[in-house]
């Protein structure tokens, strides 16, 4: 008879043979924070990226439209003129699930990134800064949508 | 394999602006289809830009980027003959590396 314990041992040690086997695509991807990616919350986001309690500050900015015609490609930047920082994250908070991006910086790239996301409904947007320290910095913008991006 | 991604990587002062645009569906996953059936997540989890083949920097996406992504960073201190190498790899295991010369 074997415990639930001895299973549970069992079923990782097969995955990490798998895993090893390259026939897991997720072991691949191991860094991809799933409880930040299924967090609602700009709070739940930083608690899962382990960051401290979130301030809004001048040194982060977030660019973007005021309204954006297409739910579907809004641009969106975020950017922040402190030193060390470390992640530049994009949150939109009416969407099912908050975080959109999440961007690990090295000293070696300014702290400016731009990209597009998708969003089902006028909202809040975030840019997030987290520092080396942990020290988590944010600012918002709210962006209007006519026309939302989740649809269909 | 997916497209090509098309990267542009411009010296703007002592950094150089990258500019990537990736050919992916970005299928979020909450979409459903004729018959009421929900369309399987497919998305880019994870971007990754390297500067002469040095990783400078590491994206997580989530399901809400844009499909056929957008991405603009800058990398300091690149010059013109720079190789800047982007990779993506997404949720199905599928990935993607392309390169582009600093100019």
């Amino acid at each position: 008879m074997q415990t639930r314990r001895e299973m549970l041992a069992h079923s990782a040690t097969v995955v990490g043979l798998l895993g090893a086997a390259g026939m897991l695509p997720a072991a691949a991807q191991a860094a991809w924070n799933e409880a930040a990616f299924s967090a609602k919350t700009l709070a739940d986001v930083v608690k899962a990226m382990g960051g401290g309690a979130p301030a809004e500050s001048k040194d982060v900015t977030v660019t973007g439209p005021d309204i954006a015609e297409n739910g579907a490609v809004v641009p969106v930047g975020a950017s922040s003129s402190a030193a060390g920082v470390k992640r530049l994250m994009l949150l939109v908070e009416k969407n099912p699930n908050a975080l959109a991006a999440s961007f690990d910086l090295t000293d070696k790239v300014e702290a400016n990134v731009t990209t597009r996301v998708k969003m089902g409904q006028s909202s809040n947007v975030y840019a997030v800064a987290m520092m080396g320290d942990g020290k988590v910095m944010y600012a918002v913008k709210e962006i209007k949508v006519t026309l939302g991006g989740c649809g269909g | 394999m997916a497209d090509p991604m098309r990267i542009r990587a411009q010296v703007a002062g002592d950094k150089a602006t990258v500019r990537v645009l990736m050919s992916h569906e970005m299928e979020t996953g909450q979409r459903k289809d004729s018959s009421g059936k929900a369309i399987p997540a497919w998305f880019i989890q994870e971007v990754t830009v390297a500067h002469n083949g040095a990783p400078v920097m590491t994206a997580q996406w989530g399901p809400s980027v844009s499909k056929n992504p957008f991405m603009q960073c800058a990398i300091k201190g690149a010059k013109a003959g720079d190789k800047v190498t982007v990779s993506w790899t997404d949720n199905k295991g599928d990935k993607r590396t392309d390169e582009a010369t600093v100019s």
